[in-house]
């Protein structure tokens, strides 16, 4: 009688453990990534759980899994949960901020887990094994150098800033890098938050604060779209163009249509978390070497190419 | 019911301006002053009834703040309400626009009216039924209406159907005999709610229970029914704004009305309602709110503070505005 039992116990357990070893070749990605607050953070979204949902799809050997976290300590949280439950094999993580996560994420990567950095870097740049993010100085540098070459390198410009973060400073240092030397002059400077009403607000202001303004410049789509009603409003016809930044898909669409006020965009794509799991999916399922950084560039979206970076579906 | 809470007296010293009142008047005509002296732009036409339109979402809202302050109560859940209203009532004129077509603006003004009386019944029910602090309630609800809104909105935007567009667009930029629409709101909603705090039964009630509710429950003032209102009042008045606001921007995002809350508040306390309850101000509220947009657009026709210094100068100012009135009171 009581073998029997120890016997059954044995095969359930030997069962039990089979189960999980024919899983675990499986290998685990865990993709953490802050949580839609905004367009642009929708979109990274948007694009994480495209990504995996086609990885999984086509490799039944990899299972991508999506975390999403409201705040830096809730994604300290998350991932130390997600390392505590299941083995990961790789995590792919766009921080909230690189301060706060980079203790977190390197307990992980001693761990023995692939690290793939997404965006804002860590601390520590020896922690990640692939780095990936968009150039944001070249969001401001390029938007720079079209005015510059639009306006005959003369105007007044005024430039909303979004929230004082690294991001915001680099745009801001890229921009006012590509106007330097020419006669195009910023009149004014100030935060809207990346928020279209205080954008909103801030236009109006400007706008009765000075008489000429050739320009604006809005650094980021949800800012613009504020930015263009109050010119609307206010019936202004010297200002020629308002452009901002990030691919936002109503700014793309205003591109494709040939706006005359925004014929140009530069993209800060969400969609590059999309390219930073498909890179370490071929680190498993291609065998192929991806330990590395890649630096997406931000060229400038034109007529021409803006079908490859309009998402018609995704929410940004 | 017994209506202890109908003193004679206080009518007439509600209508008659005392020094008290004129605090936050004050505040604004120091305000005006300091602004025409640092840019006389600031006194254009046009930059006044741009930043006058655009204070009246705040100010609708904190009128009913006023309410529910002055009984003892707090809202911190406006902001997310009037993103989760906006929200509500874009995706319904969607909805409905392709078989109604513009029909669907009324449609929707109605539809946000009784989800702003359903959001406000919540939070007036969670409070006096469920015998919870405001501030926590609030808190709460405030936490789950901009979920709610994230939500239904992917994180990303939703905006007005385009066909609807330009119809509704006059609600914000239009204008009767010059005045701006959202403006003139905002003089009606005063209007009524000065009525109704000042000259009802249910006005002297709210005040009753803010000042004392013990006192006022053993008058036989139904507690539970005055707040509640309050914060129904509240709910309607959210609402109200969130009319005006849809076709400013003509689209409901996760960011929409953020910490609207601490604005609504501000401009309450700037116009002279006591915090703790027990006195409600609605035309200095109204002033509260101008004061605070001034502020904001003072700032920006300035050239004074880096702008990383912007948000400290006007927290200054607000302190300041509050030491004129309450020496304006001695």
């Amino acid at each position: 009688m009581l073998r029997n039992i120890v016997l059954a116990a044995g095969v359930t357990t030997a069962l039990l453990a089979a189960g999980p070893a024919s899983a675990a070749e499986k290998k685990t990605i865990a993709v953490s990534i802050p949580a839609a607050d905004h367009g642009w953070t929708a979109g990274v979204v948007y694009h994480a759980n495209a990504a995996a949902k086609e990885i999984n799809k086509a490799f039944p050997e990899l299972e991508v899994i999506v975390k999403t976290s409201p705040s830096a300590s809730a994604q300290v949280s998350a991932i130390e949960d997600m390392s505590a439950t299941r083995k990961m094999d790789a995590l792919v993580i766009l921080p909230h901020s690189s301060e706060e996560l980079t203790t977190p994420v390197k307990a992980i990567k001693d761990k023995g887990t692939f690290i793939t950095v997404v965006d804002r870097g860590l601390n520590d740049p020896k922690i990640q094994d692939l780095y990936v993010a968009g150039d944001n100085v070249a969001v401001g540098y390029n938007t720079a150098q079209f005015l510059v070459e639009k306006m005959g390198g003369k105007g007044n410009l005024v430039v909303l800033r979004g929230i004082p973060t690294v991001i915001d400073d680099e745009r801001i240092k890229g921009f006012k890098d590509g106007i330097a030397g020419t006669d195009l002059k910023i009149l004014d400077i100030q935060y809207a938050n990346w928020n279209s009403d205080q954008a909103f607000k801030l236009m109006q202001d400007y706008l009765a604060k000075y008489p000429q303004i050739d320009a604006v410049w809005a650094n980021d789509d949800d800012m613009l779209l504020g930015v263009l009603e109050a010119i609307k409003q206010s019936g202004r016809k010297e200002i020629k163009f308002a452009l901002g930044g990030n691919g936002m898909k109503e700014i793309i669409e205003k591109v494709m249509a040939g706006d005359a006020m925004t014929p140009v965009e530069t993209p800060y794509p969400p969609s590059m978390i999309k390219t930073a799991i498909y890179l370490t999916a071929a680190h498993f399922a291609g065998h192929a070497p991806v330990r590395g950084s890649l630096k997406l560039d931000a060229p400038l979206i034109t007529k021409a190419n803006a079908a490859e970076y309009h998402f018609p579906d995704a929410p940004f | 019911m017994a209506d202890v809470a109908a003193a004679p007296p206080r009518t007439q010293q509600n209508w008659s301006i005392g020094w008290g009142d004129a605090g936050p008047f004050l505040a604004l005509a120091a305000l005006v002053l300091i602004g025409f002296l640092i840019n006389p732009d600031f006194l254009s036409a046009n930059n006044i009834a741009n930043v006058v339109t655009r204070s009246a979402f705040i100010a609708i809202i904190a009128i009913g703040a006023t309410f529910v302050i002055s009984s003892g109560g707090l809202d911190l859940s406006v902001g997310s309400m009037a993103a989760f209203i906006t929200g509500v009532m874009i995706l319904f004129m969607n909805w409905v626009a392709p078989s109604v077509g513009t029909a669907a603006i009324p449609l929707g003004m109605a539809v946000a009216l009784v989800t702003g009386i359903a959001c406000g019944l919540l939070n007036g029910t969670i409070v006096t039924v469920g015998r919870i602090e405001p501030f926590i309630a609030t808190l709460g609800t405030m936490g789950i209406f901009r979920a709610f809104i994230t939500y239904m909105t992917d994180g990303g935007t939703v905006a007005i159907d385009r066909s609807l567009r330009d119809a509704y667009r006059p609600v914000y930029f239009g204008d009767v005999l010059g005045v701006p629409i959202p403006i003139l709101v905002s003089l009606a909603v005063a209007l009524v709610g000065a009525y109704v705090l000042y000259r009802t039964r249910y006005g002297r009630r709210c005040v009753a229970v803010g000042a004392n509710e013990d006192v006022a429950r053993y008058s036989g003032i139904s507690v539970t029914r005055v707040r509640t209102l309050a914060f129904v009042i509240q709910g309607v008045c959210v609402a109200i704004a969130a009319i005006c606001y849809v076709p400013r921007l003509g689209a409901a995002t996760p960011t929409t009305g953020l910490l609207w809350e601490l604005q609504v508040i501000t401009a309450v306390v700037i116009g002279g309602t006591a915090l703790r309850g027990g006195r409600g101000r609605i035309w200095g509220t109204v002033a509260g709110a101008v004061i605070l947009e001034f502020i904001a657009n003072l700032m920006v026709l300035s050239d004074f503070v880096s702008e990383y210094l912007v948000a400290a100068v006007q927290g200054v100012i607000i302190i300041i505005a509050m030491l004129i009135q309450r020496m304006s009171k001695r």
